[in-house]
Formats: structure tokens, C-alpha cells, sequence
């Protein structure tokens, strides 16, 4: 009896590397096309549908990028977290190559959010960057994906199995809370958390096409990471090949 | 103990391991990564004199005076238990205004006035439409 099937039966079964692209394949365009229609949607309604800040005035509109690039650095780096115990508890055959597959899309929304950021901070605060919390502990997670791209490519390219890079994706989960609890935990020049689970200090008329595009955004990351993995197993397969053809 | 649930177990202590030496960097942390330090913090700790340190508070309401020279304005940063006196000469930013957030960078003086050579506004976590706002604040916003 293995605990793995218990806990994660759905992974288990993603496990053989043929029923995942049988999956993956048709799954990839249908995210990324609906993904970026809830982009697009969500642009026109951010852009020309909701009212300005009273305070902001129009800047208030770069929360539309700037909350869903956030949210992906943070979901992402949990990804590369659940796929790292993946690997290291239950061996699985994907978790280095979706790990892999996550870290440069989540370095790349991490850097978005901190220049959306801080072309917000120049009108709004005075300022383009401060060495504040939030600020700084986002860019610290921003340098751990670099990190985990440069260490999982080495791994990799040495023949490793993934298991020095999921190490380090475990020992950086630790950003995660510190990311969150920042605006709490200190005196910030960043606001704190206008959204919790059951309320939000956005007024409605402006936070509506927020949801839109974080689930445009959400589904554009996910149909990104299929992508990757998909070339990623590919490669694997071709390097394989052409190991058989040397040696024949 | 299967081979898989061995693993499983040292994981786990690895997380736990790695929270708590965060928790215990963080607590260290605690007043060094403070951004600033709030009227109520410099009444209880003192002044902290000879060295340049930021401010952070509201900006207290009537307080904003502006002198003749049209650059220095004084106004008073409360966090609602104590409130300091600060002095700036320069530009203020757009969101500057009584009864928002701000966060002067500067020297205290032995008189207890704050002299800011740099001020940056606070945006709070509440966003909302002009007409929504015009209920609870007289301010609009600047294209207005």
C-alpha cells in the first residue's frame, strides 16, 4: 500500500509520461485561447469600463497587471514547492520537468509585478523604489527563480535527477509567507492587503475585472507550462534517439 | 516505515525546519525592517538623534501651514496615540494631503521637530471611484 496513491491519486495517474501528453496535447490550446480572451476582456473592461481612483486617478488601472502578475510569482513558486515534495517523497516521474517548466513563466510575472509596481510607486508614492518589505522581500523571490532556472539547468545538463534543485525549491516556500505577511509584520511603504478571502477594500465598481484577468492570466500560465513540459519530454525523447542512433 | 513515508516524514521536518528558522530571523528582524517608525514608536523609544531615519503616519487634519518662502511646509504625521512636528522644504508628491498617509525621510532635531529632506506618500488599501469617495472626502482627484 503506498501513501502516494492515497494522497495524490489524479498525480499518480499523470505519473507515465505518454498519459500526460494524451492529456496535455488537446488541454494546451483550449487554455491558452480562453486564457487570452479573458485577457483581452478583461483589458477592455479595465481600460475602458470601471471608474478611476479618487486618489490614483487613472494609475489605479496597473492593479489589473500588477495583482495577477503577483499572485502567479506566488502561485508559481507554490508550484515549484509541490512539485519538489513530489519528487523528493514519491520519485515522480514529471515533478523536475514541471518544476523546470514553472520557474521561468513565475520569474517572468515576478519581474512584471515589481515594473508594474514601480511605475505605480512613481506617481502614487514619489518614489520609482524603497528598500520597504514587500518590496524587497518580492525581489528576493524574484532572485531565488533566477537561482532555481540556473541550478535546475545545470542539474539537468549533468544528468542529475532533480533533486539538488527540488531541495532548493523547498527551502525557498519560506519567501512565500514572508511575501504575504510583509505589509503586516512591519511598517511598509506598501499598502496592506486590500483582498482577503470573504472582503476587499477595493470598491466593486473597480475591482470587477480583477477576477477576469486573474483567471486570464492563470490560464495563459498554466497553457505556458504544458507547453514546456510538452517541449521539455520532447527534447528528453530526441536526446534519447539519438543516443540509440550513436551507439547502433 | 515504507521507504516513501520515510521521506515523506523528512520533508516535512525540512519545511518545519526551514519555517522556524525563518520565524526566528524574522523576529530578529523586527524592528530593523520596520520601513519606519510611527510618532507612538519615537514617544516610547525616544528620539533617535544624529541619524537619518523615516517618519510614517497620517498627515494630521488643519495641520499642513505653508511658510512665505513658498517651499517649507510644516504639518504634524499622527498615528492616532502620539504626533510629531515635521518640517520639509521642497516639492511635495501629487497624493500629499491631510488625512492621507505619508512617510518623510530626514533627522530628528533635540526639539523633537522632524526635518525631512525627502517625502513619500502612503497609499492606504481602499481604491474607489471619485463619486464614491465625494460621500467621505472632499479631496477629488487630480484631473477633476
Amino acid at each position: 500500500m503506498t501513501y502516494g496513491c492515497a494522497i495524490v491519486p489524479s498525480l499518480h495517474a499523470l505519473a507515465n509520461p505518454q498519459r500526460f501528453l494524451k492529456i496535455a496535447r488537446p488541454l494546451t490550446p483550449g487554455l491558452f485561447w480562453l486564457g487570452a480572451a479573458l485577457v483581452l476582456v478583461g483589458c477592455w473592461a479595465g481600460l475602458t469600463r470601471t471608474p478611476p481612483d479618487y486618489l490614483q486617478g487613472e494609475t489605479v488601472r496597473i492593479l489589473y497587471i500588477h495583482v495577477p502578475a503577483a499572485w502567479l510569482a506566488m502561485g508559481g513558486w507554490s508550484g515549484i514547492a509541490i512539485a519538489s515534495i513530489a519528487l523528493l517523497v514519491w520519485r515522480h516521474p514529471l515533478a523536475a520537468i514541471a518544476a523546470r517548466a514553472i520557474a521561468l513563466p513565475g520569474a517572468t510575472f515576478a519581474a512584471l509585478c515589481l515594473v508594474t509596481g514601480s511605475i505605480w510607486g512613481r506617481p502614487t508614492w514619489g518614489t520609482w523604489w524603497q528598500w520597504d518589505g514587500r518590496l524587497t522581500s518580492m525581489l528576493l523571490l524574484f532572485f531565488v527563480y533566477c537561482a532555481f532556472i540556473a541550478l535546475a539547468r545545470a542539474d539537468a545538463e549533468r544528468g542529475g535527477d532533480g533533486r539538488i534543485p527540488a531541495v532548493f525549491g523547498i527551502a525557498g516556500t519560506v519567501l512565500l509567507p514572508i511575501i504575504r505577511y510583509s505589509v503586516v509584520w512591519w511598517n511598509t511603504l506598501h499598502q496592506g492587503p486590500s483582498i482577503g478571502l470573504t472582503r476587499s477594500t477595493i470598491d466593486p465598481a473597480i475591482l470587477w475585472p480583477l477576477p477576469i484577468m486573474l483567471a486570464g492570466f492563470s490560464l495563459l500560465f498554466a497553457a505556458i507550462v504544458l507547453m514546456r513540459m510538452r517541449a521539455m519530454l520532447a527534447l528528453a525523447k530526441a536526446e534519447a534517439r539519438m543516443r540509440r542512433m550513436a551507439r547502433a | 516505515m515504507t521507504a516513501k513515508r520515510q521521506r515523506l516524514v523528512l520533508v516535512l521536518l525540512a519545511l518545519a525546519a526551514v519555517a522556524a528558522a525563518a520565524l526566528l530571523a524574522l523576529s530578529a528582524l523586527k524592528d530593523q525592517a520596520a520601513f519606519f517608525y510611527a510618532p507612538s514608536d519615537v514617544a516610547r523609544e525616544g528620539l533617535p538623534l544624529g541619524r537619518a531615519v523615516r517618519l510614517g503616519g497620517m498627515v494630521a487634519a488643519g495641520s499642513v501651514r505653508r511658510a512665505a518662502d513658498g517651499v517649507t511646509v510644516r504639518f504634524t504625521v499622527t498615528d492616532g496615540r502620539a504626533t510629531t512636528p515635521v518640517t520639509f522644504a521642497g516639492i511635495v508628491p501629487d497624493l500629499f494631503r491631510e488625512r492621507s498617509g505619508v512617510v518623510a525621510e530626514g533627522q530628528f532635531q533635540p526639539s523633537g521637530l522632524f526635518v525631512a529632506t525627502n517625502l513619500l506618500a502612503k497609499h492606504d488599501e481602499k481604491y474607489m471611484p471619485p463619486e464614491v469617495a465625494g460621500a467621505m472626502h472632499e479631496t477629488k482627484s487630480l484631473e477633476q
